[in-house]
């Protein structure tokens, strides 16, 4: 699909928030907006508001490297994410904008033997709950990524990978304004520069929010907030099992040549894409403290250029364009909330981490759904906040530390 | 500019020298023995603004030191 005009003809239209809605929710990232929108067309709720305290897709949502995978590692996850994958594919289709989505395969390369069969059990779990995985040795991984040095700079030899065919990227913030567009088309509104400072509670359930344009009611809250979702947790009298903290990426100068694949490696915690403009695009890890700094450092860039020429040397030729971090809300298992909560009426889409952004459409859906009939669907009903008290978490290796 | 920690043995360092450690406070209002447990095991204050913390010297002098940061700015506060 090719839409040059796409960005002048998006329809926005922007009011001033009424008294009242059904469903208020806290954040106009791509969780919040794909909400609205499946609240919206798939269940017939259209009197909702999304509050977003900044402008939308400020968050994480404008920040993430704009990954599709769905080759997680427990089957919960691998289903989820499957879905999202699927939803992906038809976005465009389903919203009719160009949201730059391209399927370009993602290989996850392993260095060692412990890493080489943590690979084999993902293929193997990844073939067992829906998502197309297979194991591929270090020839096969030189026809399907030409640039990646098997020797591993003679530190890290390549011993092979698994090749995720699906795996996409799509532009991130176009990816916010279709579900944007969409939701207001059918009737949501979206209120930028509206923060909410307080919630509204009477005995134990929430009846609206507090803010600087005034207080709304609603029957139901929805907090979408990304790594400030504790702040909202704590004005339900919620302690939430959630940790903020700073994740960064960098992109390059414009490559010459087309670079495929996304290329990733679980030991040296690395993962690098090529941008529609060129640019190579690449993450490492989290900042180990907890901080809600937007602060870029010098420690990142060392490690990640160090990782990033030892498995692709070409790139030692490109130059740092832009560096830029978001704020994760991390949780414990590595795995997303998505959830009722003890206190009626308030719901939660929290723990994205660094997972976000591949799960906008299925976390969207699975939650307008959780919303409309007070019930978990079961693709979700696992990621709900009580499974800590339960002892029922969803250790996820295969989300842990890197996109 | 990185997050840089005072130790009182090395002096400011940067903090990829240091290893982080929570400070887990479980609020008093928690009474139930099983409900602090489960607090303790998984909940966090996750303070946006000044935060007590430890930190490890691990590629220094090897010892604790307590520091009070705020996590909006990542600036140590004396």
């Amino acid at each position: 699909m090719t839409n040059p005009d796409q960005e002048r003809r998006i329809a926005f239209e922007w009011r001033e928030p009424r008294s009242a809605y059904d469903v208020v929710i806290v954040g106009g990232g791509g969780h919040g907006l794909a909400t609205a929108y499946y609240l919206a067309t798939r269940h017939g709720i259209a009197n909702v508001a999304v509050l977003e305290r900044s402008y939308i897709g400020s968050g994480n949502s404008g920040r993430n490297t704009t990954v599709i995978r769905a080759n997680y590692g427990i089957p919960e996850a691998v289903r989820f994410y499957q879905r999202s994958i699927e939803l992906y594919q038809r976005l465009e289709e389903e919203t009719e904008r160009d949201l730059m989505h391209r399927q370009k395969g993602l290989l996850w390369i392993a260095h060692s033997e412990p890493g080489v069969r943590a690979e084999r059990a993902r293929a193997a779990i990844n073939t067992a709950f829906g998502a197309r995985t297979e194991f591929v040795t270090p020839e096969e991984i030189a026809r399907i990524c030409p640039q990646v040095d098997l020797s591993g700079g003679g530190i890290w030899p390549v011993r092979g990978a698994t090749y995720h065919p699906e795996g996409a990227t799509a532009r991130h913030d176009r990816v916010v304004w279709a579900y944007a567009e969409g939701a207001m088309r059918h009737g949501v509104e979206v209120h930028q520069r509206t923060p909410v400072t307080g919630l509204r509670l009477d005995g134990g359930r929430v009846t609206g929010v507090e803010t600087p344009r005034g207080p709304i009611s609603a029957g139901v809250v929805l907090a979408a907030a990304g790594g400030h979702v504790t702040a909202l947790g704590e004005m339900a009298g919620l302690r939430l099992p959630i940790r903020s903290h700073p994740l960064q990426a960098l992109v390059t100068n414009h490559y010459e040549r087309r670079f495929e694949p996304i290329v990733a490696s679980a030991d040296l915690l690395f993962y690098v894409s090529q941008t529609a403009r060129g640019e190579m695009l690449m993450g490492a890890e989290i900042d180990r403290q907890p901080s809600y700094s937007y602060r870029s450092g010098h420690h990142f860039l060392q490690y990640t250029a160090f990782r990033a020429i030892t498995l692709l040397p070409f790139l030692r030729d490109l130059r740092v364009l832009r560096q830029w971090t978001g704020i994760c809300d991390m949780s414990p298992d590595y795995s997303p909330i998505m959830s009722a909560t003890p206190v009626e009426g308030l719901y939660l889409t929290t723990g994205w981490g660094t997972w976000g952004f591949k799960a906008i459409p299925a976390g969207g859906e699975g939650m307008a759904a959780l919303i409309a009939t007070g019930e978990p669907p079961e693709l979700i009903a696992p990621f709900s906040l009580d499974r800590f008290a339960k002892d029922r978490t969803l250790a996820d290796r295969g989300s842990a530390g890197t996109h | 500019m990185s997050l840089v920690i005072p130790c009182p043995n090395c002096g400011s360092r940067p903090v990829e020298e240091f290893v982080y450690g929570e400070v887990p406070l479980v609020p008093e209002s928690i009474t139930d023995p099983d409900a602090r447990d489960l607090d303790r095991a998984f909940m966090h204050g996750n303070p946006e603004g000044p935060v007590v913390e430890r930190w490890f010297h691990a590629a220094g002098c090897r010892r604790w030191t307590t520091v009070r940061r705020d996590t909006r700015t990542d600036q140590v506060l004396g």
